[in-house]
C-alpha cells in the first residue's frame, strides 16, 4: 500500500499508460482526450455554426466515460492515495521559478501565481492557455495522447511532426515567453 | 454496463497521471527547461511499449470485445498543418501546464480553476471549427 501512496517513477507511468491505450483499443474505442472536446461542442449545439461539429455524438459516449472515470480517478488520488509527500523538483527548476517571480512549490501541482488568483491576469492566462491547447489539439487533430503516445506508438510521421510543434511552442512560451509575461503583473 | 469498463479505465488513467504527477504544472515546466528526465521516461517508455504493441496487434489482427479486428487507420499527410497546430497546442500546453487529459483529472483532485481552462479549450475547439476551411492544413 505505501508504494501506491509515494509518487510513482516514470517507468511505473510510462507501461501503464500504454496499458490504458491496449485497454481502450481492446474495448473498441481508441486513447484521444482532446476528441471528447469536440464531442462536448457538438453536444452543446456546434453543429448550428459548423458542420465540423456535425457528428453523431452518441458514437463518442463511450471517450466521455472515460473523462468521467478520469475525474473520478483525480478524486479517488486526492483522497486515498495521498501521503502529502512534497514534490522533488530539480533545484534548478526552483531557481528558475524564482526568476519569474513564483514562491517556491507549496503543493504539488500548480503554482498560485497562475491558478490561485481571481485578478483579471490569472483568468486571462486560464481562459487564453486553454484556448490555445484546445484550437491547437484540433488544428493538429490530436493532443498528447492522439499524437505522442498513439499516433507515435503506430509510428505515424503526422504524429512526430505535431510532436515537434508540440515541443516548439513549449519551448518558445517556457524560454521567450514566460519572461515576458510575467513581468506583467509586477508592473501592474 | 457496456460503459462500466470505459469508466474504469478512466479512473485508472486519472490514478496514474495523479501519481506520476503528469497532471503537475510544475513538472510541465522541468520538462520544458530539461531538467528532469521524469516526464521524457513516461512518454519514451510508453512508446517504447506501444510500437511493439501496435505491432504485434497488427500481425495476429487482435480484435476487440466486440469481435471486430482492431484496425489502425495512417493520419492524412500535412506539414501544416501539424507544425502550426502543435506549436499552437505547445504554447497553451506550457502555458497552463496542462493538455485536455490532466485538466480533467485536476478537476477532480479539487483543481477547480481548471474549470477555466476546460472552458477556454471548448472555446478554442469552437472557434477552429469556425474557421477551420480558411486555415492552410
Amino acid at each position: 500500500m505505501e508504494i501506491l501512496l509515494q509518487p510513482w517513477a516514470w517507468y511505473i507511468a510510462g507501461p501503464a499508460l500504454t496499458l490504458v491505450m491496449f485497454l481502450l483499443l481492446y474495448f473498441g474505442g481508441n486513447f484521444g482526450m482532446s476528441a471528447n472536446l469536440r464531442t462536448m461542442c457538438s453536444m452543446a449545439g456546434g453543429d448550428k455554426f459548423s458542420d465540423f461539429f456535425k457528428l453523431d455524438w452518441k458514437n463518442k459516449k463511450w471517450n466521455l466515460v472515460f473523462v468521467l472515470g478520469a475525474i473520478l480517478g483525480g478524486f479517488f488520488s486526492s483522497q486515498f492515495l495521498t501521503n502529502g509527500e512534497m514534490i522533488e523538483l530539480n533545484p534548478n527548476t526552483i531557481s528558475g521559478l524564482e526568476q519569474l517571480g513564483f514562491s517556491t512549490p507549496n503543493n504539488n501541482y500548480l503554482p498560485p501565481e497562475i491558478f490561485g488568483g481571481t485578478t483579471l491576469f490569472s483568468l486571462s492566462i486560464l481562459i487564453g492557455g486553454g484556448f490555445l491547447v484546445g484550437f491547437g489539439a484540433r488544428y493538429a487533430g490530436g493532443c498528447t495522447s492522439g499524437h505522442a503516445i498513439s499516433g507515435l506508438s503506430d509510428l505515424q510521421i503526422p504524429s512526430l511532426i505535431a510532436v515537434i510543434g508540440f515541443f516548439l511552442g513549449g519551448l518558445l512560451m517556457t524560454h521567450l515567453l514566460f519572461p515576458i509575461i510575467f513581468k506583467i503583473p509586477i508592473i501592474l | 454496463m457496456k460503459y462500466l469498463k470505459f469508466l474504469l479505465t478512466g479512473v485508472l488513467f486519472g490514478i496514474i497521471m495523479s501519481k506520476a504527477e503528469i497532471i503537475s504544472w510544475y513538472r510541465i515546466y522541468e520538462m520544458f527547461r530539461f531538467e528532469s528526465f521524469h516526464m521524457y521516461g513516461i512518454i519514451g517508455s510508453a512508446v517504447i511499449l506501444g510500437v511493439m504493441l501496435i505491432q504485434i496487434m497488427k500481425r495476429k489482427e487482435v480484435s476487440n470485445t466486440k469481435g471486430e479486428i482492431i484496425r489502425f487507420k495512417p493520419k492524412d499527410m500535412s506539414i501544416p498543418r501539424y507544425l502550426i497546430g502543435g506549436t499552437i497546442f505547445g504554447l497553451g500546453w506550457a502555458l497552463v501546464g496542462a493538455c485536455p487529459g490532466p485538466m480533467f483529472v485536476l478537476v477532480g483532485y479539487g483543481y477547480l480553476s481548471l474549470i477555466l481552462v476546460i472552458f477556454g479549450a471548448l472555446a478554442g475547439t469552437f472557434f477552429y471549427g469556425l474557421i477551420k476551411d480558411r486555415l492552410p492544413h
